[in-house]
């Protein structure tokens, strides 16, 4: 008992840090990656002297989250005039706590057996098997879900409590978007999820280890492609991010649900909407890259199209497995900030209509084809 | 109130029309992630090979190459050919000067009976010189002139951004080939500088 204890405090540490590290490292992959794809350096002055010298490290302008994070935790935390200050106190947490909780139904990793693992704890661990999730639930889908809906609820009482017609519109902005393309989301996994019969994530990976058609991997990006792109354009567009940024539209609502909020209250917005595009980039790895694994690789370790097969010791699986989904990760997160710095904004009105008679239909026939294909094969 | 016609859009002799192609999104969503990631991979090319990959210029480490042939930046004081000042300290340069920024001290040398008053301080406040070169015009001396070099200035405080005789005295042009300045002398003779 004592035993599990310590794995999932490592597994929760694990995650925690994780998430923590992408929100940050993103501030700066954004804005590094804004400055190359436009021929600019992008953020390069910011440094930490060493103490006594004169020793400058500025590592490419790597500490500018350093000094926003600082500048943030001093800047005057304002409030505004509101009646319900508690609604307004609560809402980043709303927002930020949920999009934290996404993860612990992901799986960043294969089977850990710790026995196995370090030999001398073999004794005190047995033969126990861990899989690398925190929760290894059944219903692995259908929580995402119900976490990833409840930031609507802090965005809407972010917009409600600030006392702020510009906060109240992007709160009905955010309010209609993320309910609207919260749909197209579960819509577009609803084909995937006839194929794996399961929802469990850790079963979806496991699917997506074997082959289709004698040699491709039965990635969902493989058996879906056109699911996959719809849930990464909903999926963007749940987070509000810049194809689909009405909820805060600088140029028309200043900030959208946020106005009212500053300092660190502020700065949990933001952090969360860091974290959900590298919960968006977990998730779309884990759905539709085959999540952990690499390429024709499972548990026990590879087993190529022709039949060939090389057998890996568990240290060696468990260190790709680990490093194969932060790459994965990594390279996705990468991926919608090139789609941010690429794509203008829609309007208003485009925005639901892209989503309901654009996206939607496309849903629902991507779903008929998939059940009638499922069903055709047997 | 209830005459209120309902709001029809105009329509534009060149309203833009999309085939099928363009309307379907993805493919020309897909040219332009195309079009920034091929610019993002040039550029981060260039930048593992050690060049820059970026139009911009590090200023206060690194200044254009391309500023325009007319551009007089930065002051300079002539000397004699036995190395002392040209500056007779007249101060028309400092009265002239709309900015206020020439502040000259006057010294007084008995042995140089053709030039008895010569500067001891001399000094340009470069924050507020506006470059219009209105003390050139005015110097009855030739002492000072100004070059195409830029005062390499940046700085956090604006006390730190004056420069002084001496300093305008060695500055050293790399290239004016309009008038030939006299070459620094090799062992300054003569009296000795205060």
């Amino acid at each position: 008992m004592i035993q599990d204890l310590v794995v999932y405090l490592v597994f929760i540490t694990y995650a925690i840090s994780v998430l923590m590290g992408f929100g940050t490292i993103l501030t700066w992959v954004e804005r590094k990656q804004s400055a190359v794809m436009s021929d600019r350096i992008g953020a390069n002055r910011a440094y930490i002297r060493l103490p006594f010298t004169q020793i400058k490290l500025v590592w490419w302008g790597l500490f500018h989250g350093m000094a926003d994070g600082l500048k943030l935790l001093l800047k005057e935390d304002f409030k505004p005039k509101t009646y319900d200050w508690y609604a307004y106190m609560v809402a980043p947490w709303v927002v930020f706590v949920p999009v934290l909780l996404v993860f612990a139904v992901v799986p960043f990793g294969g089977v850990l057996i710790p026995g196995q693992l370090f030999p001398g704890l073999a004794g005190w661990f047995g033969d126990r098997a861990y899989p690398m999730q925190i929760a290894n639930l059944d219903a692995g889908l259908l929580i995402v879900f119900a976490f990833g809906g409840m930031t609507i609820i802090g965005a809407m009482l972010a917009g409600w409590s600030s006392a702020n017609k510009y906060s109240l519109l992007g709160a009905l902005r955010a309010g209609s978007q993320m309910i609207s393309y919260e749909l197209i989301m579960a819509m577009t996994l609803l084909g995937l999820i006839f194929i794996y019969g399961t929802i469990d994530l850790d079963e979806i990976v496991r699917y997506q280890s074997g082959v289709v058609l004698g040699f491709l991997p039965a990635w969902g990006v493989v058996l879906q492609p056109f699911a996959a792109t719809l849930f990464l354009t909903a999926a963007i567009a749940e987070n509000k991010r810049i194809p689909f940024d009405l909820p805060e539209a600088e140029s028309e609502l200043i900030a959208g649900y946020f106005t009212e909020y500053s300092g660190m209250k502020m700065g949990l917005f933001m952090f969360a909407e860091f974290i959900e595009i590298a919960i968006i980039a977990a998730l779309f790895t884990t759905l539709f890259l085959g999540g952990y694994n690499l390429p024709y690789m499972s548990d026990a370790g590879f087993v190529f199209p022709g039949g060939y097969q090389v057998e890996l010791s568990h240290g060696a699986v468990v260190v790709i497995q680990l490093v194969t989904f932060l790459a994965k990760v990594f390279v996705m997160c990468s991926f919608q900030i090139l789609i941010r710095w690429t794509l203008p904004r829609f309007r208003w009105d485009q925005v639901l209509r892209f989503a309901w008679k654009f996206m939607f239909p496309l849903a629902l026939a991507n779903l008929i084809v998939t059940v009638v294909f499922v069903w055709a094969l047997g | 109130m209830s005459s209120r016609k309902p709001y029809v859009r105009k329509q534009y002799w060149n309203e833009p029309t999309m085939g099928w192609y363009e309307r379907a999104y993805l493919p020309e969503i897909l040219r332009g992630l195309a079009i920034t990631s091929t610019v993002f991979l040039r550029n981060m090319f260039k930048w593992m090979t050690g060049r820059k990959g970026a139009l911009t210029t590090y200023y206060p480490e690194e200044t254009r190459w391309d500023y325009a042939a007319g551009n007089r930046g930065k002051h300079v004081l002539t000397r004699r050919a036995d190395g002392s000042p040209q500056c007779i300290a007249c101060n028309m340069c400092a009265t002239v000067c709309p900015a206020k920024v020439i502040e000259i001290d006057a010294g007084f040398d008995p042995a140089d009976a053709a030039h008895p008053k010569f500067p001891t301080r001399f000094e340009i406040d470069y924050s507020r010189c506006i470059f219009c070169g209105l003390c050139v015009e005015a110097c009855p001396e030739d002492a000072i002139r100004m070059l195409k070099e830029v005062p390499n200035l940046p700085s956090y405080d604006r006390s730190q951004m004056w420069i002084a005789r001496q300093e305008l005295l060695d500055w050293q042009p790399r290239d004016d080939v309009a008038k030939p300045y006299p070459a620094p002398p090799a062992a300054p003779a003569g009296r000795s500088q205060p």
